[in-house]
C-alpha cells in the first residue's frame, strides 16, 4: 500500500491506495467523482480527461501515486457555485453533444486549449489539438463551434451569447 | 496489471541504487508507454522506480553549440522551448506532433528514446543530428544508441539521464500520421551541419530508424528539394501492416525527405 495526497476540486484528500490504482480509479473509486469516464482504458480516446497541475492529461494512463502532492480539476470541479462553467455552456448552446459519454473529456481539452492558445481558436486548430479525444456520436461539426465560443466566452468572463444551435 | 511496488527517487543516483537492488524493477517515465503495456499485462514488473521528481533530470539548456535536454522533459515542454525553437526549431516542431495534447503532457524524451518504437518520431532527430544519449554510466552516439526493433544499447538499471544535440545551420522534419495512433507511417528528418547532411527515416524500417545514404549523397550536391527528384527508396527492408504495404511507405519515403528538406530551407509551400 502507498499513502497519496491530492487537492481534488480544491479539497486535499489523503488516501492509502495500492500502487496499481490508475489514477482515473482513484477518481472514480475511491472520491465516487464519476464525471470522468474510461471510453477506452487504452490511451485513445481522452474520456478521462483531467488537469493535473493545471494541464490536460489522461487519467486512465497516470498512476494516482505517481501524482501525490499534485493538484487535480475533474469535470466536478468546472463550475463555481451552481452555475455552468462558460465551456460548458457553449457546449449547451451549440448542442455539442449526443449521448455525452466524451462530453466530460472534450470540455476537459477544451479548456486546456483555451489555457494553452488564447480565446481565438479557428477551426483548424481545434480539430487538431482534438487529436486526443474522440466522440462516437456528433462527428464532431459542433463540438468545434462549442469549444470556439466557449473559448470566447471564457475571455469575456460571461456566459456566451444565445444562438440557435444547428 | 499485476501487482508492483512503488519507488520515487529525488535524484538519479537514488534511482540507480535502487534500480540495482530491486530484481525485476522498471523505469517508470511519464508512464505512456508503459502503463498501457503493463494492463496489458505484456510487462510485469516487480518495481516501479518512478523518475519523476528527479529534479536533475528535467529541463532544457543551451550549452555552446548544443541543446540538451534532459531525460524527464516532457514533449510539450521541448515543444514550447524559447530556446529549442531558436536553436534547432525542426526539433521542436518534432516534439509539438507526437501524440496529442495530453500525450505532450506527461511522455517524456528519455522514455521516448529508451523504447525506440520504429514508429516513434525522436530517433530520426537523435539520428539525423548527430545526437549524443548520456547516461548515469556512459555516453553514445544515436548510432551507437539505437540497436534495433524497440532494442537499445542500455543495460539493465542504466539510466539516460539527458540528450545531447549539436546545433544544425540548416534541419527540417516531416511525418506522414498514421490518423488514428498518429505515430510516424513515415517521419524524415534531414539536418547539415557544415558540410555533414543526414536523412534519417522512422515509422518504415523492419529494424528501427535508419539512414538513407543516396538522398544524403544528392543533398551534398546541392541542399534543395529538387536534389531528390526521381530517387527512390527500395521497399526492401521496409514494414509492411494493415496501414501501408512496403511499396507504399517506401515511396512515401521520398515525398517526406522532399517536405523535410523543403521545410529546412524555407520553402515548405
Ligand atoms: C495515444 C498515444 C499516441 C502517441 N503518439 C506518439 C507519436 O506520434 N510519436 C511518438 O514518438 N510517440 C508517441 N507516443 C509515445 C509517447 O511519446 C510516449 O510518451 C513515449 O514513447 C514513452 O515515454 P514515457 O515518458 O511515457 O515513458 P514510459 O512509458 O514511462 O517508459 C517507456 C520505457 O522506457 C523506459 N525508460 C523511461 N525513461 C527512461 C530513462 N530515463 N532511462 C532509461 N529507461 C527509461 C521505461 O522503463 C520503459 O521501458 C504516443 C503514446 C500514446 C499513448
Ligand atoms: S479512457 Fe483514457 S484515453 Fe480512453
Ligand atoms: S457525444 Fe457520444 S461519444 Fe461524443
Amino acid at each position: 500500500m502507498a499513502t497519496v495526497s491530492l487537492t481534488v476540486n480544491g479539497k486535499a484528500v489523503t488516501a492509502n491506495i495500492d500502487p496499481r490504482t490508475l489514477l482515473v480509479q482513484f477518481l472514480r473509486e475511491n472520491l465516487r467523482l464519476t464525471g470522468t469516464h474510461v471510453g477506452c482504458d487504452t490511451s485513445q480516446c481522452g474520456a478521462c480527461l483531467v488537469h493535473l497541475d493545471g494541464k490536460a492529461v489522461k487519467s486512465c494512463t497516470t498512476l494516482a501515486v505517481a501524482v501525490d502532492g499534485a493538484s487535480v480539476t475533474t469535470i466536478e470541479g468546472l463550475a463555481a457555485d451552481g452555475a455552468l462553467h462558460p465551456m460548458q455552456e457553449a457546449f449547451r448552446e451549440h448542442h455539442g453533444l449526443q449521448c455525452g459519454f466524451c462530453t466530460p473529456g472534450m470540455i476537459m481539452s477544451a479548456v486546456d486549449m483555451v489555457n494553452r492558445r488564447g480565446h481565438q481558436l479557428d477551426e483548424k486548430t481545434i480539430r487538431e489539438d482534438l487529436d486526443g479525444n474522440i466522440c462516437r456520436c456528433t462527428g464532431y461539426h459542433n463540438i468545434v463551434k462549442a469549444i470556439a465560443a466557449g473559448a470566447e466566452a471564457m475571455g469575456k468572463g460571461t456566459a456566451p451569447v444565445r444562438q440557435a444551435a444547428e | 496489471m499485476y501487482a508492483f511496488t512503488y519507488h520515487k527517487p529525488t535524484s538519479a543516483r537514488q534511482a540507480a541504487t535502487l534500480l540495482a537492488k530491486k530484481e525485476d524493477a522498471k523505469i517508470l517515465a511519464g508512464g505512456h508507454t508503459l502503463l498501457p503495456t503493463m494492463k496489458q499485462r505484456l510487462a510485469s514488473p516487480s518495481a516501479l522506480v518512478d523518475l519523476g521528481a528527479c529534479a536533475d533530470l528535467k529541463g532544457i539548456a543551451r550549452k555552446g553549440r548544443n541543446i540538451v535536454i534532459g531525460a524527464m522533459t516532457t514533449h510539450a515542454e521541448v515543444a514550447d522551448s524559447a530556446e529549442v525553437r531558436e536553436a534547432i526549431p525542426a526539433l521542436a516542431l518534432l516534439a509539438g506532433h507526437i501524440g496529442d495534447p495530453h500525450v505532450r503532457h506527461r511522455g517524456t524524451i528519455g522514455g521516448s528514446v529508451a523504447n525506440n518504437d520504429p514508429a516513434a518520431d525522436y530517433p530520426a532527430a537523435l539520428l539525423a543530428l548527430g545526437a549524443t544519449v548520456v547516461t548515469n554510466k556512459r555516453k553514445l552516439t544515436a548510432e551507437e544508441f539505437f540497436t534495433g526493433l524497440y532494442e537499445t544499447a542500455l543495460e539493465e538499471g542504466e539510466i539516460i539521464t539527458k540528450v545531447s544535440f549539436p546545433l544544425a545551420s540548416k534541419a527540417g522534419y516531416a511525418k506522414f500520421r498514421n490518423p488514428a495512433s498518429r505515430y510516424a507511417m513515415v517521419g524524415v528528418f534531414v539536418a547539415k551541419r557544415g558540410s555533414e547532411i543526414r536523412v534519417a527515416v522512422t515509422g518504415a524500417g523492419e529494424g528501427g530508424v535508419f539512414r538513407w545514404p543516396e538522398a544524403e549523397a544528392a543533398l551534398k550536391a546541392r541542399f534543395a528539394p529538387k536534389s531528390l527528384d526521381g530517387l527512390k527508396h527500395t521497399a526492401k527492408g521496409i514494414n509492411g501492416d494493415i496501414h501501408a504495404d512496403p511499396e507504399y511507405r517506401a515511396h512515401l519515403i521520398g515525398v517526406m525527405a522532399k517536405q523535410a528538406v523543403a521545410q529546412a530551407t524555407g520553402k515548405a509551400g
